[in-house]
Parts: structure tokens; sequence; C-alpha cells
């Protein structure tokens, strides 16, 4: 009989678990549970906790690498980085607030397992662009090293950038290696207000194609605001870089309107409701297109006439619906903008029927699928929760 | 050359006519090359001093045609090395005797250029510095810079993460890649990425970047471009030690800057680099920074300022800040000359590529130093300081018996020592068969077979590009089993190369 909960706090015990599981058991890897809500439920599979695998291991700041425990919670990973003036550039967060619960729950493990990344991953990378090297339990229940603690490294396949975004089916992550940066002293939020989707999308376009160096890029429509549609753009650095962005921008924007600074409140609440979907509502179910941004406008046409409601993130390359119709439509219309659409937020009978990720070509699945296999050939991490073992 | 390479299959050799014959059905005219002196510039990439002409060369020109000759190959047991422009430092394109070399020199052509969604779509065969032309004319450009970018691929690039003088603020390869097509070695044509940001799935983009030409033959590439930066700035600065040069480094990422390019010369390479090119560097200093600093041109003027005290403040005896772009080029002249400049000190150098964490960079050369002694060769250094890439190059004449192989097993220990400072052994030349036998300095015998299972779960036949990045080669289904015995089991029926 398994102990459960398991809560390993070694490589060894982890690989002890791992070697022990009886026939057809399943693991279910989780950190702090922030964003346990996606995906089906898994009553069958044994829960993996990983928050054993807390701490700091060694923190360079001037070598910009960080080594930690993948179950360390994502906030004390930040609030570690911020007292160096350093920052998480890949700008994650924590899903526990999409769920309607307290934010300080996800580990940075769990964070990187699902590819978390914010607003500035427009311009900065996601969590696959940070994460240079991992050590993990594999579901061989062998130990294995790749990437390493430095910025720059070719050796041996990229095996972090499968690591990040991989959801716990490849292996347990014990320990990640990341890339910070120096968190720029000075940001400002300037706004265009009233512009519809087209528009904005435009603009925003526009912004990432001057040299401005606008750092984030986004758009919250006039129902789910003060009545307001606003499309946000963030200029980060040092003062006087900022001031001489802004001069950029209001060149390149004039077509559109001056454009006006958000003091830093209403800034935060902006940029915040990016991140918790608040403005969204909480009784939606809520999906994540990602699509080129040129086609989000598209996206949000076709969707909106059938009472979606959104908010364009990464230039519109990102778009958060809330929506409550028929999930084929969703997955029509991210097709169609050529690009994939997955469900974060649902009913529980909801995300029984509709699988979370997107449905993806033949090609790419069966790949996928060896690769999974050379993994985690029996399939322990399989629980179901994103479909059937392939 | 101390490196063995596979014994050619003889049979296969034999068949040598029918493949020809078989190649030809599918790419038509003389895209098929078997002519022993026409095969000759395909006989090494740009690790020179390894050479094997391949049994035969193709030159596709469509996916369809890549397709066919590797399903071709694939049911036939023929292998294949796939080939951009020949640059690579690690012998990733070196030629086996018994495989079809397959060019990629005809996908020469941009595809399609998308300014609102900031891409390029190109064709592999595309240099690096070909897509910064295609844009440039409406203010874009590539950001990863390679230094051998007028003749390296995109394909190339791909295939070996490449990065240039600019990655520490900008990324290598794999941070600037949205998608490719390749054809895995049974002729299956994968989309991998795409256009948007997130790939729906595992990410097999990023896990292709970088992977040597093991995995798939890449037949289209969609890349990122910026924005050109509204201006540049340089410094020239000098020490009287390399650890003032180290800690000047430091002091400027601790400042929060992150310099477009930071590099770093050595003495010897100072002294060449001024000898050839006359840029004016200081003969009087013990290391050298170029701090490129770009941006919008309020932010260069207010960095460079900043770069500035903090160099005086740890002990710089020369320091120079560029007033226009004549002079921020005089400042890179010697830097960008600083491999052919060496190159005129001795008959051949041995350029390599291990990391090491920065703060690790005085021990480092000075172990270089004793080495040096040791093997009775001369090494100058040019370093990508932020981000800790070393580029130590030997200096050598192959022309006299047992030097090359002292300049490899320098170089080896270099690496070694690279990995044990806490570094890689490559930083951006990739592994090839350079620094194939290495790798178990840095992997343990469970991660390089977990990473030859990815490579069988591509090509489950090591059909492709054999004999590159793995020291061992295990057959698939040795891989495939659930537990892995002690240490490597010997095949003595397999050849170890
Ligand atoms: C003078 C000089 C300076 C250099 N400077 C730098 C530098 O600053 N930074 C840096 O990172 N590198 C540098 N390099 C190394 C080299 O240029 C890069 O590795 C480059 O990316 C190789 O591109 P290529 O087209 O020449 O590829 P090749 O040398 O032809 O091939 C390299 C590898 O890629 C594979 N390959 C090529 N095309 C494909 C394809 N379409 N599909 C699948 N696999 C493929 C080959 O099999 C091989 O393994 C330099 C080289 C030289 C000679």
């Amino acid at each position: 009989m398994m102990p459960v909960p398991l809560r390993p706090t070694s490589s060894d015990e982890l690989i002890d678990i791992v070697r022990a599981l009886g026939r057809g058991q399943r693991l279910a890897i989780h950190g702090g549970r922030s964003k346990a809500g996606i995906g089906c439920d898994t009553p069958d599979a044994v829960p993996l906790d990983m928050t054993g695998f807390a701490g700091i291991v060694d923190y360079d700041p001037a070598e910009l690498v960080l080594t930690v425990g993948a179950g360390t919670p994502l906030a004390e990973v930040e609030a570690l980085v911020r007292s160096e003036n350093q920052m998480l550039a890949f700008d994650p967060f924590d899903h526990a607030p999409v769920f309607g619960r307290a934010a300080g729950r996800a580990t940075i493990g769990g964070v990187v397992a699902a590819g978390v990344a914010g607003s500035c991953r427009l311009s900065c990378g996601s969590a696959r662009d940070h994460l240079l090297g991992i050590r993990t339990v594999s579901g061989r229940g062998e130990p294995l090293v790749a990437g390493a603690r430095v910025v720059k490294n070719v050796t041996g396949y990229d095996l972090p950038k499968l690591a990040a975004g991989s959801w716990g089916r490849l292996f347990a992550m014990t320990e990640l290696t990341l890339k910070v940066l120096p968190r720029p002293p000075v940001q400002a939020t300037l706004v265009l207000p009233g512009l519809d989707p087209e528009r904005a999308a435009a603009a925003m376009a526009l912004a990432m194609g001057s040299p401005a160096e606008v750092a984030a890029a986004a758009h919250r429509p006039a129902e789910l605001g003060d009545g307001t549609a606003l499309t946000a753009l963030l200029l980060r650095g040092f003062g006087p870089s900022v001031t001489a962005k802004r001069a950029i921008l209001d060149r390149h924007l004039s077509d559109f309107g001056p454009t006006v600074l958000l003091d830093g409140g209403e800034a935060d609440i902006f940029w915040d409701g990016l991140r918790t979907l608040a403005p969204l509502g909480d009784d939606l179910p809520l999906w994540r297109v990602n699509v080129p941004p040129s086609r989000g406008p598209a996206v949000i046409a076709s969707l909106g006439a059938q009472g979606a409601q959104w908010m364009f993130d990464w230039a519109g390359g990102l778009i958060w619906l809330g929506f409550d119709g028929d999930p084929a439509l969703v997955r029509a219309a991210a097709a169609q903008g050529g690009g994939h659409a997955t469900l974060i937020r649902g009913p529980a009978s909801l995300r029984a029927q509709v699988p979370a990720f997107h449905p993806v070509a033949s090609g790419p699945t069966a790949l996928e699928a060896r690769i999974r296999r050379a993994f985690d050939p029996a399939g322990i991490f399989e629980t179901g929760r994103f479909g059937g073992a392939t | 050359m101390s490196l063995r390479m596979p014994e050619p299959d003889t049979a296969i050799l034999r068949r040598r006519p029918d493949i020809v014959r078989a190649l030809r059905a599918i790419v038509p005219g003389d895209s098929v090359i078997d002519d022993v002196d026409a095969l000759r510039p395909y006989e090494s990439d740009g690790l020179t001093a390894y050479r094997q002409p391949p049994m035969v060369v193709v030159l596709p020109e469509t996916t369809a045609q890549v397709s066919a000759i590797l399903a071709w190959c694939h049911a036939e047991g023929v292998k294949v090395v796939p080939r951009g422009s020949g640059t690579s430092l690690s012998g990733g394109a070196l030629p086996l005797a018994d495989a079809v070399l397959v060019g990629m020199a005809k996908f020469n052509r941009v595809l399609g250029i998308d300014y609102a969604d900031r891409l390029v779509v190109v064709q592999p065969g595309v240099t690096n510095l070909a897509v910064t032309r295609a844009v440039e004319e409406r203010g874009f450009y590539y950001a990863p810079d390679p230094s051998s970018q007028i003749a390296c691929s995109i394909g190339g690039n791909v295939a070996e993460n490449s990065g240039g003088v600019h990655c520490l603020k900008y990324g290598l390869t794999t941070n600037n890649v949205l998608g490719v097509e390749i054809v895995l070695m049974d002729g299956e044509v994968v989309r991998l990425g795409g256009r948007q940001l997130d790939p729906a799935g595992l990410d097999l983009l990023g896990l292709v970047v970088g992977s040597e030409g093991l995995l798939g033959i890449v037949t289209e590439v969609t890349v990122r471009i910026l924005p050109r930066p509204e201006g540049a700035r340089a410094l020239l600065i000098g020490f009287p030690d390399v650890e003032g040069a180290g800690k000047c480094v430091a002091d400027v990422i601790a400042a929060g800057i992150i310099p477009a390019g930071m590099e770093m010369m050595d003495r010897p390479a100072i002294h060449a680099a001024e000898a050839f090119v006359k840029a004016g560097y200081p003969l009087d200093v013990e290391a050298l920074l170029v701090v490129e600093l770009d941006g919008v041109s309020a932010e260069c003027d207010h960095l460079i300022e900043k770069v500035a005290a903090i160099a005086r403040a740890d002990g710089s005896t020369t320091l120079r800040l560029s007033r226009d772009e004549a002079e921020r080029t005089a400042f890179w002249a010697g830097r960008k000359a600083a491999f052919p400049a060496i190159g005129r000190l001795a008959p051949d150098y041995y350029c390599m590529d291990g990391t090491i964490p920065r703060r690790r960079l005085p021990e480092m050369l000075e172990h270089m130093r004793a080495l040096s002694r040791r093997y009775g060769l001369d090494v100058a250094n040019v370093f990508h300081a932020g981000d800790g890439n070393l580029h130590p190059l030997i200096l050598y004449d192959a022309n006299i018996p047992g030097e090359l192989d002292r300049a490899e097993a320098f170089g080896d220990d270099i690496l070694r020592h690279c990995v044990a400072l806490g570094g890689v052994l490559t930083g951006e030349h990739g592994v090839g068969v350079e620094k194939r036998d290495l790798m178990p300095v840095m992997f343990s015998e469970i991660d390089l077979r977990q990473q030859q299972r990815l490579k069988c779960a591509f090509d489950p036949k090591s059909l492709l590009n054999p004999g590159k990045m793995f020291p061992t080669l295990h057959r698939c289904a040795e891989l495939g089993r659930l537990h892995v015995h002690q240490g490597a089991t010997p095949f003595p029926d397999l050849p170890r190369f």
C-alpha cells in the first residue's frame, strides 16, 4: 500500500516511490495546487506533493542565476530576487485567484511546469526562455539532470525547453535553475482610451514595431471596465529612458490620439486584471487563446457575437475569454486564427468532456507520444488529467 | 587526428551507384553530385582539422524532395548528414564516408514578411544576415548575430542554437524562433510551433533547436524580428589585470544594466588585433572590454556614463566613450577581426567554446596559462564576458607532427576545467564530433541514455547524423528497456565512434 499523500523531501525518496509503484498506479504531481482546476479531475491517481523540495539552493545575482527547489513558493522566489533588485523576467503569476482563492500557493516548479508567463512574455520570453537547468526524477525512476547553471549553454539536447509546459507528464522536477534579470527601476503605463478591437490591435502592433521597447501591450474593452476601452502600453527602464520612450510612442501613435499616463494605482489594477482575470467575472468558463497578434480581432469578432467576454494581452496574441457557449466554437475560432485554445476554468462536467488542451495535428501528436514514453514508458504520470495516455 | 570516425559500412559503399540513381530519380539534373572532385568542397565544415568526402551529395529544393530522400534512405538503411553553409566549428556537418550529404543551399528564399506580427518566414538555406537585409528598410532586424552571419544559414543556426555578441540581451536562436517545418528521418513532415508565441502541447520546437541535425531536417523557419534600436554607444575599457575587468563586468550587471554586448580580450588577443587592424587599442593593459549599450538614445547616453563611472571605480587605465558611429565601429573593429588576427600568429588555430560562471574567470585564465606552459602552445582569449562564454584560441602548426594532437588535448583540458568550475562544454558552437567524447564529463550515463532515447523517438534507426553528440552508440531497442543495467553495456557488434 502506498502512503497517501506522498510528500518526498529528497530525490532518493522520490525514486523509491516511483520504483515501488504497483501496476497501473499513477502519480499526479502537484505543488501548491493553484492550478488544480485545470484539466479533468483525477480521483484515481495518487497525489505526489512536491512542496517538500523547497528552499533556495544557490543565488548569485551577479551571475544572473538562481537555483531553487521546485516546491519553493513563487512568492518566496519573487521576494528574494526583488531584494536584489532583480526579477523573473517571464513575469510569472499565481493562478489561485483565477480559481477564487488567495494568492500565495503557487510553487516555482508548478509555474514552470505549466509554462506560466505574464504580460511581459511579449518582450521577455516565457518560462521556457528562462529555465536553464533541471534536476528531475523520470517515470523510469531515474535521477536525470539536464541543462546547467550558467546562462549560455548548448551542450546536449535542450531538455529544459521540454520541461517548461510539460505539466508533470514527463518527470517530476525537484530542482530548477532560472535566469534572473535586473528589475528596471522605473515603469510607466500609457493608455489610449476608446479604441475598438481592430484599432487597438493596430495601435499595439505599431507600438511594438517602434523603437520604444514596449514591455507589454494589452487591451480591455469598454464592457469590462468603467465604460471606456483601454489600450495599455508598459514602458520600463531608467528614468531618462522611460521619458524618451514615451516621446517615441507619442510620435508613432499620433493617429490614435494622445496617450495618457495612468497613475501607479490605476496601472497596477489594470495589469493585475490580466493575472487574476477578475474583470471577466468568475462565473463563466475561462479560455486562453493564443494566436498571432494580428488575428486577435478576428477571433473575438466571431466569439464576441456569441456573447463572449474577452481581454487582449501580448498585443492581441493572447486572448482571455469568458464564454459559456459551445466549446467547439472557441476551438474553431482559435484554429481559424492560426493558433490554439486552452480551457483554463470550468465546471467539472465541462472539463470531463472537453480536453484542456487544443487537439493538435496527428504528426506532432505521435511524436509527442513517443517522447512521453521515452521519459515515462509505463505512463505513471499519465493521470488522464489531459486526456488519455497515448 | 585523435578522433576515430565510424568504420564505413562496405555493403552501403558497394551500393553507391544504386544510391546515386535513386537520388537522381528524386532530384533531377546536376543536383546529385558524385564526382570525386566535385565532392571535395563538402569534405569538411568550419572544423577543418577533420576531413571526409561524403559518399554523395544531394541538393534538394523542395520539402517534398527532402521527404522523399529521407524516406528512401530510411527504407534502405542509408545514413544521412544534413548541411547548411558548412561553418560549424564543432564538426556537426562533417560527412561520413557511407552517408548521403543533404545540402540545404538551394532552400534560399525568403517566403514571407509580416510586420504586424513582426516575423519572417524563410527557407533554411537563407543566410543569417539575409534575414536582416530583407527587413532593414522598414527598420527591423533579426537579433541573433553569429560572427559568421554573412555565411551561416538559418537552418544551421537552428541546428546549433547559435548565439552572437548580442545574445546576453537578445537571446540565442532558440529565443527568437517561433516555428519550423521539419522532415523526420522516415520522411514524415511535421510543423512545430507556428506564428503565435506559445506552442500547443509539448515544446518540441525548443527540443529541435540546438539538436545539431540529429532529429530531422529543417525545411522552413519562422523567426521573430525586432525594431532596430534608436541608438547604440560603446565603451573601450582597459584594465591592468583581469580581476579588474571581471569585477567591472559584475558591477555593471549589479547596477541593473544589461549591455547589448560585453566582450573581453586578453593581452595576446589585444596585441594580435591591434597589429592586424590598428584599431587604436591600448597595448599596456592585461584585459580590454568593449561594452555596447543600445536602445533609446537617451538611455544609451545615461547608461554610458554609469558604466564609465563603474569602470573608473574598478581601476580602468584606459577609458574611451564613443561619440559617433565611426568611433563605435572602430572600438569593435579589433574585436571583430580578432579571429583572423590571431590566426596570423600561427599556421593554425583551434577555437574553443566553453562557458563558466563569470566570477571564476581569473582562475580559469590562470589555469589556461599553466596548461599553455605544459603543452608548449600559446593561447589567446576572446570572451563573451556578459554570459561567461569563453573562446580560447589555441595556436599550433598542423605540419609539426603531434601538434594537432597536443592542441586538441589542451582544448579538452580547458573544457574539462570549465565543467569543474561549474560551467559547460559548449556555449554556442555545439558538441558535434569535437566534444562528443567529453559528454560524460558533464552528463551521467543515465542522462546520456535519456538524451539518446529522445533521438530514438525521432530516428529509431539512428540514421540521421550518427557519430555526432553522443560518445556511445546504443541501439534504440536496448535503450527502450525499462531499467538500465549498471554502467554502459558494451556492444561488440556496433561500431563505437
Ligand atoms: C568565422 C566563424 C565565426 C563564427 N561565429 C559564431 C558565433 O559568433 N556564434 C555562434 O554561435 N557560432 C559561430 N560560428 C559557428 C557557425 O557559424 C554556426 O554554428 C552556424 O549556425 C552554422 O551554420 P551553417 O549553416 O554553416 O551550418 P553547418 O555548418 O552546415 O551545419 C551545422 C549543423 O547543423 C546541421 N544542419 C544544417 N542545416 C540543417 C537543416 N536545414 N536541418 C537540420 N540540420 C541542419 C548540420 O547537420 C550540422 O550538424 C562561427 C563559425 C565561423 C567559421
